[in-house]
C-alpha cells in the first residue's frame, strides 16, 4: 500500500468523524442538553454507518465509480451540514427532523465508504493486511478528528468553516480515488466534473461563510450565539450558557431566561389585576411574547392584540421551539391577534378601544425610540382607552437610570393620566421601573391569577416604595420636540459604563 | 492528478462569478445607477411672456368677481381671504401644473417632500393671518394660561432639530463651535446678545424694531438706516471679524433670502435673528412636505376655482374693471376673463410683462427687484448613512459647502421605520451677477447637478452613491428676491405694490424677501384692498 493510499483512508476517517461531532456540537450549541444531543447523535450516525455498510453489498458495477460519487457527495452533504441547520434553526419548525435526517444521510453514506474501499483493494493487497491496516487508520483518523475538533477546529475555524473545509477534503480524496482507479472507470470525464463541481460549491460556501452564519459577533457575547439575525429594523441575537437563554436587540439585553418571569410578571399583574373587567388587552412590541404569555394567564382576559414591528421577530417567538416552550406558545394563541406595524403610524390608523395597554419599548436610547415615550405617544394611546382603562409603560431604571425613569412618570402624567409608579429586582437587570397610567382611581390588586412564580399577594406592597435612592426627583414631560428623555438616558447609562 | 481544462475553467468560472455577483456596484461608474431628471418650473410657457406670440382670446367671455393671477402662497392666501369673506365668486390662475410656489412639494412611495420652502417660525404677536390660518387648520390648538399659543406637537419640528458636519464629524446646532477658540465662542455670545436687544428693541414710534410681517416694523429712522449698508459692511463696524460667526452669519442670509453678507442688507441680516420668538417660541413648526404642508390646504380652500396650466398674459385695465386673457396650456387655446377687480400675486418680472400699463413702459423701479436662482434636489436615499459624530438631525448643514445642506423628509415621521428617506438639498447660486448665474444655471444638465449633488455629500458620507436611489433636481430661475441694500426701505417696492384702479397686486417680492408668512400677507392684503374697493365687507386679518 502506498502512502498516497494511508493518506486518503485517513482523511476518509477524520471526515467521518468531523461530521458527527460537528452535528452533535450543533445540536447542544442549539437545543441545549448536551448529554442528550450528543448521546442521540452518535447512537443515530453509528446506526447510519451500519445502514451503509450493509447497503454496501447491492453496488455491484462500477465499484470504483460508485466510490467517487460517494466521496464526493459525503463532501458535498457533510460539507453544507453545519450551513444547513444554522439556517434552518430559525423557522423550520420540526429542526429536531431536519438534524436526525441529515446525520442519518451523512452516516449512510460515510458507512459505505470503508466497505466500498477494502473491496476496491482486496485484489491488490493481501486480504490479511487490508483489514489491519485499514481499520487502524480509520480508528487512528478518529483519534485525530476528536482532538483536533475541540481544541483547534471548533474555537478557531467555528463549526460552519470546520463542515466546509472537511467536505472539500473528502472531495480532494474523491478526485484521487478517480486517478487511481482510471482503468476501472469508464465515465471519467463526467465524474470528474461532479468532483470539481462539488469543489467549487464548498469553495464558495466558505468565501461567503460569513454571510450565511454572520456569527463573526459570537465573541462579542459572553455565552454561545445560537442565532442571530439582521432584520431591516435590528440586529436579533438569542444566546445560551446551559438553560440560560438571552435575547438581545441591537446589543442591549432584553432578557434572560433565568429570571424574565420577574420582569414580565411585575410588567403586566400590577395593572390587568386591578381593573375590574380586562377584556381586551392590547401590548405595544413585546415581539418576544412574554408579555402575551403573562396577559393570556388572566382568565379574564379575552382578546389580546400585540402590535410589534418586526415580523422576523414574532416569527422567531411563534415558530422556534425553545422560543415557544418559553412563552408557552403565546403568540399562536387563538386569542392573540398579531400586528406587525408600527406602533405610532397603527395607533393614529385605528380607532379601536381597549381596557389595557402594555407598553414593552426597547429603552430611549436614540431618538428614534425616543418618540415612542413622548406625551403625544401617550396622549394617543390614551384616547385608545374604554373608558376607565389603564397603561403600563416599562420605564428603565429607577436606580441606574433615575432622572429618566420620572421623566418617564412626569410625560405620562403631562398626557393625563393618574399615575402609579413601582418596581421590582430583575438579577440580570438590576432595579427595574415600571409606570401605570390609570384614568379612574386605581386600586391595588387584591388577587393575582394562579401560577406566578414571583408576584404574591402579600408582597405586593413593596413594589410601590420608593428607598430614598431613587425616590422622585423633579422632571419635564419629554416631548417630541425636546427629546429630554434621550438625553438623560444617555448620560445617566454613560456614568454606569454601560 | 490530470485536471481536464474544461473542469478548470468550470470551476474557475463559477469561483470568478460568485465573486462578481457581489463586487458588481464597485465596477460601475458612480452615479451611473442613479436615476432622476430634471423636473420643472415650466420655463418653457413661462418663457413665452418675454417672446410673447400668444393666440387671440376665441370663445365665450368669463365673468368673475376677482380674479387672482398666481397660485403660490399670496395667490392662494388671497382666495382664502376672499373665501373666508364671503366673496365666493373668484378665480385662481396657476401656470405650473400644480399650484404653491415656492411651498410646492410632491410625493413618492416613500412619503411627501417639499420642492422648497419647508418650514414656519412660531408666530409673533404681528403674525395675525399666519395665527389665524394656523388656528383654523388645528395647528394651534389653543392658548395656555399665560396667552402662548399651544401647537401639536406633531408639526413642531422634532429634536435634534440641527446639526453641522465640520472637522470630519456632525456637531449639534448650526453654530461652529467644535474646535472654537474662547474668543470666537465670546464673539459668539457678544452676537447673541446684540441680537436678543434687537429683539426686544421698539422704535420711537412703539413698534417693535423687526417684525413680520415687515410693514409691521418700525419706522424709526435709525433703524432704517441699516438698510443702506450690507451685512458684511455692519458686521465689520460692530468688530465681528471670527471665522466661524461671519460663516454663521453668511449661512443665514444664504438660507433666507439667497444672498451673500455683501449683497443683503443690514437691516434684513439682523431681521433673520431679531424678527423670531425667544427661548421656547425661537421654534419651527415643519411637516415632511414642507410648507407644502400650508400650501395644499390652502389650494383645497380655493377648490375647482383654481385652474391650474393656466397662463395669464395680458391684463389690462377697462371701464368697468379689469379684462385678462389666459392660455390654457393643455389646449394652446386663449380664453377673455371679465372681472371687476384684479388681484397680482405674481413677482414683478412677471406682472410688468402681463400688465398692459408696465409692457408698454417698464417701470424704472424694475431692475432693483434682483431674485436668486436656486437648485433643490430630492434624493430618495436608501439605509441613510448617520455619519459620524452628533445623529441625524432634521436640517444637516455641511461647514464651508456651496449649499445649505439638507433637510430629511422623514424626520418628522412618528414611524420607527428608518430604511429610507427623502433628502431634499438645497443650493442658492449667491453671486454678483444673478443674471449670468440663472443663465449658466439653465443650461446645465440634469448630470452635472448630480454630480455636484453627491460630490457636496460626499464629504460627510463618502459612500452616498450606494445609497442614493433617485435624485430630481429643480432649477428656480428666479427663486426668491434679494433684500440688496437699500432695497427694503427705497422707494421701489412701495411703487411696484400701488394699486392701478382695480388691480391690485401682492407678492412677496413686495416686502423684499421671499417667506411664508410676507407672501401670506401680502395676498391677505391685496384682497382686502380690492374687497374694500368693491365695497364687499370683510373683517381685517393684517
Amino acid at each position: 500500500m502506498n502512502l498516497a493510499l494511508f493518506v486518503s483512508i485517513f482523511v476518509v476517517a477524520t471526515c467521518g468523524l468531523v461530521y458527527e461531532l460537528v452535528a452533535g456540537a450543533l445540536a447542544s450549541y442549539l437545543l441545549g442538553d448536551t448529554v442528550l444531543q450528543f448521546s442521540t447523535v452518535i447512537g443515530a450516525y453509528l446506526f447510519a454507518m451500519g445502514l451503509g455498510s450493509w447497503l454496501s453489498r447491492w453496488v455491484g458495477k462500477n465499484l470504483a465509480a460508485r466510490f467517487v460519487q460517494i466521496e464526493a457527495l459525503v463532501g458535498l452533504v457533510g460539507g453544507f451540514s453545519a450551513a444547513v441547520l444554522f439556517a434552518a434553526f430559525t423557522y423550520v419548525e420540526g429542526f429536531r427532523v431536519l438534524l436526525y435526517a441529515e446525520v442519518l444521510a451523512i452516516g449512510t453514506l460515510v458507512g459505505m465508504e470503508i466497505p466500498l474501499l477494502m473491496r476496491l483493494l482486496k485484489n491488490r493487497v493481501e486480504f490479511r493486511d487490508l483489514v489491519s491496516q485499514v481499520l487502524a487508520l480509520d480508528y487512528v483518523g478518529a483519534l485525530g478528528a476528536s482532538l483536533l475538533f475541540p481544541l483547534w477546529l471548533a474555537p478557531k475555524l467555528g463549526l460552519l468553516n470546520t463542515a466546509l473545509v472537511f467536505g472539500l477534503l473528502n472531495v480532494a480524496v474523491a478526485l484521487w480515488a478517480l486517478r487511481v482507479f482510471r482503468g476501472e472507470i469508464a465515465s471519467g470525464g463526467w465524474l470528474r466534473a461532479q468532483c470539481l463541481g462539488s469543489a467549487a460549491a464548498l469553495v464558495v460556501g466558505l468565501a461567503f461563510s460569513a454571510e450565511i452564519g454572520a456569527f463573526a459577533e459570537g465573541s462579542l457575547y459572553a455565552d454561545e450565539v445560537i442565532f442571530s439575525k439582521s432584520t431591516p429594523y435590528q440586529r436579533i441575537v438569542l444566546t445560551r450558557w446551559k438553560e440560560d437563554l438571552r435575547l438581545f436587540l441591537n446589543g442591549h439585553l432584553q432578557f434572560s431566561s433565568m429570571d424574565e418571569y420577574r420582569y414580565h410578571e411585575s410588567l403586566v399583574h400590577p395593572a390587568l389585576s386591578a381593573h375590574p373587567h380586562p377584556k381586551s388587552v392590547l401590548i405595544l412590541g413585546g415581539g418576544d411574547g412574554l408579555a402575551a404569555r403573562e396577559a393570556l394567564r388572566d382568565p379574564r382576559v379575552a382578546r389580546v392584540t400585540l402590535v410589534d414591528l418586526d415580523g422576523d421577530m414574532t416569527k422567531l417567538f411563534a415558530r422556534n421551539p425553545l422560543l415557544t416552550r418559553l412563552n408557552h406558545g403565546s403568540l399562536t394563541d387563538p386569542r392573540l391577534r398579531l400586528i406587525n406595524a408600527d406602533a405610532f403610524r397603527w395607533l393614529e390608523g385605528h380607532e379601536e378601544r381597549f381596557d389595557a395597554a402594555i407598553v414593552d419599548f426597547p429603552d430611549p436610547s436614540n431618538y428614534s425610540v425616543g418618540k415612542l415615550y413622548t406625551t403625544t405617544f401617550y396622549a394617543l394611546l390614551r384616547r385608545r382607552l374604554e373608558a376607565g382603562g389603564l397603561i403600563v409603560v416599562q420605564a428603565t431604571s429607577p436606580l441606574f437610570a433615575r432622572r429618566s425613569y420620572w421623566t418617564i412618570e412626569r410625560t405620562i402624567r403631562e398626557a393625563g393620566f393618574a399615575t402609579v409608579p413601582y418596581h421590582a429586582y430583575v438579577p440580570s437587570f438590576g432595579e427595574w421601573g415600571f409606570v401605570i397610567g390609570a384614568t379612574a382611581p386605581y386600586r391595588r390588586p387584591t388577587t393575582l391569577p394562579p401560577g406566578l412564580k414571583f408576584l404574591a399577594k402579600d408582597s405586593l406592597e413593596a413594589l410601590y416604595d420608593f428607598p430614598s435612592d431613587m425616590a422622585r426627583v423633579e422632571a419635564e414631560p419629554n416631548r417630541l420636540n425636546t427629546q429630554l428623555l434621550v438625553h438623560a438616558y444617555e448620560s445617566e447609562w454613560e456614568q454606569i459604563g454601560r | 492528478m490530470n485536471v481536464t481544462r474544461r473542469g478548470l475553467l468550470l470551476a474557475g468560472g463559477s469561483l470568478l462569478g460568485a465573486a462578481l455577483a457581489e463586487s458588481w456596484r464597485r465596477w460601475l461608474p458612480a452615479g451611473s445607477k442613479i436615476e432622476g431628471e430634471l423636473v420643472g418650473p415650466s420655463f418653457a410657457l413661462g418663457h413665452k411672456l418675454r417672446d410673447g406670440g400668444f393666440p387671440p382670446p376665441t370663445g365665450p367671455i368669463e365673468e368673475t368677481a376677482v380674479a387672482v393671477v398666481g397660485g403660490g402662497v399670496s395667490g392662494l392666501s388671497a382666495a382664502w381671504k376672499l373665501e373666508r369673506s364671503g366673496l365666493k365668486d373668484f378665480r385662481v390662475y396657476e401656470l405650473e401644473s400644480s399650484a404653491g410656489g415656492n411651498s410646492r412639494f410632491d410625493e413618492n412611495e416613500i412619503g411627501p417632500y417639499p420642492w422648497g420652502a419647508h418650514y414656519l417660525p412660531f408666530p409673533q404677536p404681528e403674525s395675525k393671518a399666519v395665527s389665524e390660518l394656523l388656528r383654523e387648520l388645528k395647528v394651534e390648538l389653543g392658548r395656555d394660561g399665560k396667552g402662548r399659543a399651544v401647537y401639536d406637537e406633531r408639526f413642531v419640528c422634532f429634536a435634534p432639530a440641527e446639526r453641522l458636519y465640520l472637522h470630519g464629524r456632525w456637531q449639534d446646532g448650526l453654530f461652529p463651535k467644535l474646535g472654537a477658540t474662547s474668543a470666537e465662542l465670546a464673539e459668539r455670545d457678544r452676537f447673541d446678545r446684540m441680537m436678543a436687544g434687537f429683539r426686544r428693541r421698539r422704535g420711537s414710534d412703539g413698534k417693535r424694531a423687526f417684525a413680520l410681517p415687515l410693514e409691521e416694523s418700525s419706522r424709526d429712522a435709525e433703524l432704517l438706516a441699516l438698510d443702506s449698508m450690507s451685512m458684511a459692511d455692519w458686521l465689520d463696524r460692530e468688530g465681528f471679524t471670527t471665522k466661524p460667526l461671519r460663516w454663521y452669519a453668511e449661512y443665514a442670509c444664504r438660507d433666507d433670502f439667497g444672498a451673500s453678507l455683501e449683497d443683503t442688507s443690514a437691516w434684513a441680516g439682523i431681521h433673520y435673528w431679531a424678527a423670531r420668538g425667544e427661548g421656547p417660541d425661537d421654534q419651527v413648526l415643519t411637516w415632511p412636505e414642507g410648507n407644502g404642508w400650508l400650501a395644499r390646504r390652502l389650494a383645497a380652500v380655493a377648490g375647482p376655482r383654481l385652474t391650474p396650466r393656466s397662463l395669464v398674459h395680458r391684463v389690462a385695465r377697462t371701464e368697468a374693471g379689469v379684462e385678462l386673457d389666459v392660455l390654457d396650456a393643455g389646449t394652446g387655446r386663449s380664453r377673455r376673463v371679465r372681472a371687476k377687480a384684479a388681484l397680482l400675486c405674481l413677482p414683478q418680472f412677471v406682472a410688468a410683462r402681463v400688465l398692459e400699463s408696465r409692457r408698454a413702459a417698464p417701470p424704472s423701479w424694475l431692475s432693483e427687484f434682483r431674485y436668486a436662482p436656486w437648485v433643490v434636489s430630492n434624493l430618495t436615499v436608501e439605509a441613510p448613512p448617520a455619519g459620524r459624530g452628533a445623529p441625524p438631525a432634521w436640517d444637516n448643514v455641511i461647514y464651508g459647502g456651496r449649499s445649505l445642506g439638507y433637510v430629511d423628509a422623514a424626520h418628522q415621521s412618528l414611524s420607527q421605520d428608518r430604511r429610507r428617506s427623502v433628502w431634499t438639498h438645497y443650493r442658492p447660486l449667491t453671486g454678483e451677477d444673478t443674471r449670468k448665474a440663472r443663465a449658466d444655471a439653465l443650461a446645465r444638465p440634469w448630470s452635472y447637478w448630480r454630480d455636484a449633488v453627491l460630490e457636496d455629500l460626499a464629504k460627510p458620507f463618502p459612500e452616498i452613491e450606494r445609497s442614493v436611489r433617485r435624485l430630481d433636481v429643480m432649477v428656480w430661475g428666479h427663486g426668491m428676491v434679494q433684500p440688496r441694500p437699500g432695497f427694503l426701505w427705497g422707494s421701489a417696492r412701495r411703487e411696484a405694490a400701488r394699486p392701478e384702479g382695480r388691480i391690485f397686486f401682492g407678492h412677496s417680492d413686495l416686502s423684499g424677501f421671499s417667506v411664508f408668512e410676507e407672501a401670506q400677507y401680502r395676498g391677505v392684503r391685496a384682497a382686502q384692498d380690492a374687497m374694500s374697493a368693491l365695497g364687499h365687507p370683510y373683517r381685517r386679518s393684517v
